[in-house]
């Protein structure tokens, strides 16, 4: 599904990523963990399309092309979603409104026909209900005033309501209460199938309780470092970065 | 790279020309013009000394000078200030209205027939200075509202003329305003009697068509006491090349407990890429207030080359309310000096101001609001809130809020914002599948809302896609 080959990548002359390889198969889920400033953001970014960066080497494969240069809006029609860690806010838009014309633009994209609104709403009240979200939010523009986890739950709503072959969730539990996580946990895994895959970007083995990985990455200087199973995010939480760091410099 | 400095900008959708012989006047301006131009329209005596003593006026006035407007002033003896359509014969239905003039309504995607039918909008259509067709009218007479062409009404209700005409925007007001009140030739008039509620939107389109010609539109609403009606009134004219005059004059007349909405769009032609061509657009909109009325002005501003534009609110009643709602969006080379005045005279009265301003291309906009509150105005209140939204660097939103108050009690607030537009809004947007073209839209249609909310539900979508327009390719 992802196919990520030795990728560099630099902002402003600041190499961030550098040689990455990664391999994403349906079904299955990612997690990347790795201390702060180790450019697991970068690399979300980068996957997604953001022009700041810069690929100075290196390959992205989605769905079995090449989408180097592909518009974040192409890839997103193919079935790309990144799950914002810090969700962006649009006065006086809607997130009925938002929601209605990214999924129309996305099925314009694929060439198909705009959702009626009534299965629109109708999936948006199902989705809601799994979510445990209040109706209000429907109508209050979109991230704004939201607060910390109303905005994480938001983006799983919108991924639920776009249903993506591959969601990126960058930092989705961070900011969630202990029952958020858990409701949003439910939500992602109730999506799961053999079919589309999950990375999750965390800091925490908490979240790795309920979205259960089949892999584990540490992510550090813009290299994956190691790779495991869960048990590595156990090893992770009990033991901290540094003897993977002194591992890796060796 | 940054993708907001990639500046383009899509052609003006509405540039074409509808070849309608006209009856003009000779070009150029003396009291034989307005003569001419009285004589034209069947005037009474009146009314031409009327004209005659504005003309005088404005010999004796200088064309004011703005801080941050730059325009080449019009050559006053250089327009042709009257030019008609040749109508074939009276009107009475619009299988009647010459085909070419419906054609030119198609382009502009106003069907005049499937807004009848639709929204029960009666259109009384100004081409180049004569009402063509007033729809409905009949109707709304069953009723005792008056909804005509401003020179029929000189003819056929003088009185109702006499009493109001230049009673809020007097003759010598201002340098426009002394020239529209010399020549005006054309323009709606309305009139809803006591306690009526008006119960269609009244609507009226607005376009220059003759090459060369200024166009001096003077509009009249009086909604007597206790009376409501919701004015609808929308510009668009055809791509040309030399720069275009509009000086038009406005008059709302709002007695004890009445209300009047006055919705507009502006879309004229704002010049091309280079900044030549487009329209001035110089206009003068002033209403008043008697006891417990209510006059809302809302506006959504895209095009003309320069726009100066102050729709104005006169409280002169106790309990009287006055509200501004306005989008102005310049692009390319367009030049906005917008806002309004809020004159509190009576107690207790109120004003609310929104002004969204919107920047792109090289083009500078600046809102402009006067705020009075006089001595008598115990209580009085105004907000007002002012953003600017730029979009790339080369362009410029100046906010200059003036602020008179003549008595203690009264609460002034005024709030004032500018935001870009983000590279990270507009990611977002991409990521979720929305191209940048459609997320500028949204954004921008999002900033806009409080003031779009406004504006009647038809006019609203077509408000939406105007700014889509104007706004095409101004982010890359
Ligand atoms: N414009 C820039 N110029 C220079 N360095 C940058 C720029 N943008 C990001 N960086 C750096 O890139 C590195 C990676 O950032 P990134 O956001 O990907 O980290 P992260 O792994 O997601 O961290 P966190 O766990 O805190 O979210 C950081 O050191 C950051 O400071
Ligand atoms: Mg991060």
């Amino acid at each position: 599904m992802l196919k990520i080959k030795n990728l560099h990548a630099s902002i402003d002359g600041n190499d961030i990523l550098r040689g990455i390889n990664l391999e994403v198969k349906p079904g299955e889920v990612h997690a990347i963990m790795g201390p702060n400033g180790s450019g697991k953001s970068t690399l979300s970014a980068v996957i997604a399309g953001r022009e700041d960066y810069e690929i100075t080497e290196g390959s992205i494969e989605f769905a079995g092309e090449d989408i180097m240069e592909l518009s974040p809006e192409e890839r997103s029609h193919m079935g790309l979603f990144l799950s914002f860690q810090y969700p962006v806010e649009i006065p006086g838009v809607s997130v009925t409104n938002f929601l209605k014309t990214a999924i129309n633009e996305s099925r314009k994209g694929r060439g198909q026909e705009p959702m009626p609104a009534k299965d629109m709403l109708k999936k948006m009240r199902e989705v809601m209900a799994v979510l445990e979200m209040d109706k209000s939010f429907m109508s209050r523009s979109i991230n704004e005033g939201f607060s910390g986890g109303e905005k994480k739950r938001n983006e799983i709503f919108q991924m639920a309501m776009l249903e993506p072959k591959l969601a990126i969730l960058d930092e989705t539990d961070s900011g969630l209460d202990i029952d958020a996580l858990r409701i949003v946990s439910n939500g992602v895994n109730k999506l799961r199938s053999e079919k589309n895959a999950f990375i999750v970007i965390t800091h925490y083995q908490r979240l790795l309780d309920y979205i259960v990985p089949d892999f584990v990455h540490v992510l550090h200087k813009g290299k994956i470092i190691k790779s495991g199973g869960k048990e590595l995010a156990l090893e992770l939480e009990s033991k901290g970065y540094d003897w993977l760091k002194q591992e890796a410099t060796v | 790279m940054d993708i907001l400095e990639k500046v383009t900008n899509s052609d003006y959708k509405y540039g074409f020309y509808t070849n309608i012989e006209s009856d003009k006047a000779p070009v150029g301006l003396n009291e034989d013009i307005i003569r001419f131009i009285s004589a034209k329209k069947e005037e009474p005596e009146w009314m031409l000394e009327w004209r005659l003593d504005a003309f005088r006026n404005w010999l004796k006035m200088t064309e004011p000078e703005w801080a941050h407007v730059k325009y080449t002033k019009p050559n006053y003896q250089d327009i042709c200030y009257y030019s008609a359509p040749k109508p074939k014969k009276t009107i009475d239905s619009l299988d009647e209205v010459d085909p070419e003039l419906l054609k030119t309504f198609e382009k502009l995607g106003i069907s005049i027939d499937e807004q009848k039918r639709l929204s029960g909008v009666a259109v009384d259509i100004v081409v180049d200075s004569v009402s063509v067709k007033t729809t409905f009218r009949e109707k709304l007479a069953e009723m005792g509202i008056i909804f005509c062409s401003i020179s029929d009404a000189v003819r056929e209700y003088p009185e109702l003329v006499k009493k109001y005409l230049g009673t809020v925007v007097p003759k010598s007001d201002n340098f426009f305003a002394a020239l529209n009140s010399a020549v005006f030739t054309d323009g709606s008039f309305c009139y809803i009697p006591k306690g009526v509620r008006c119960p269609m939107e009244l609507s009226t389109y607005f376009r220059i068509n003759e090459s060369g010609t200024g166009q001096f539109e003077r509009t009249l609403v009086i909604a007597d006491e206790g009376s409501y009606v919701s004015y609808l009134e929308g510009c668009t004219a055809p791509m040309r090349d030399e720069n275009q005059l509009h000086a038009a004059v406005v008059e709302l007349v709002a007695l004890d407990n009445a209300e009047i909405k006055y919705s507009t769009v502006q879309n004229w032609y704002p010049g091309d890429k280079e900044g030549k061509g487009g329209v001035f657009n110089f206009v003068t909109k002033r209403g008043i207030c008697e006891r417990n009325a209510k006059i809302s002005w809302t506006q959504v501003e895209t095009g003309s080359a320069v726009t100066w534009k102050y729709p104005s609110c006169i409280l002169k009643g106790d309990n009287s309310i006055g509200e501004f709602y306005s989008v102005a969006v310049t692009n390319n080379y367009q030049q906005a000096d917008t806002g309004t005045k809020m004159i509190h005279l009576g107690r207790n009265t109120k004003s609310t101001i929104i002004s969204k301003g919107i920047c792109a291309g090289k083009s500078e906009g600046s809102y402009r609001g006067l705020v009075k509150i006089g001595p008598r105005a115990q209580n009085a209140r105004n907000f007002s809130q002012c953003d600017s939204l730029l979009m790339g660097d080369a362009c410029g939103s100046h906010t200059f809020p003036y602020i008179e108050i003549k008595n203690k009690t009264a609460k002034v607030e005024h709030e004032a914002t500018t935001s870009k537009i983000g590279e990270d809004q507009l990611f977002y947007c991409n990521q979720r599948g929305i191209p940048t073209e459609e997320a500028i839209a949204l954004i921008v249609n999002g900033y806009c809302k409080d003031v779009l909310n406004q504006l009647p539900m038809e006019f609203a979508v077509e408000a939406q896609k105007l700014l889509e327009v104007s706004l095409e390719g101004s982010v890359g």
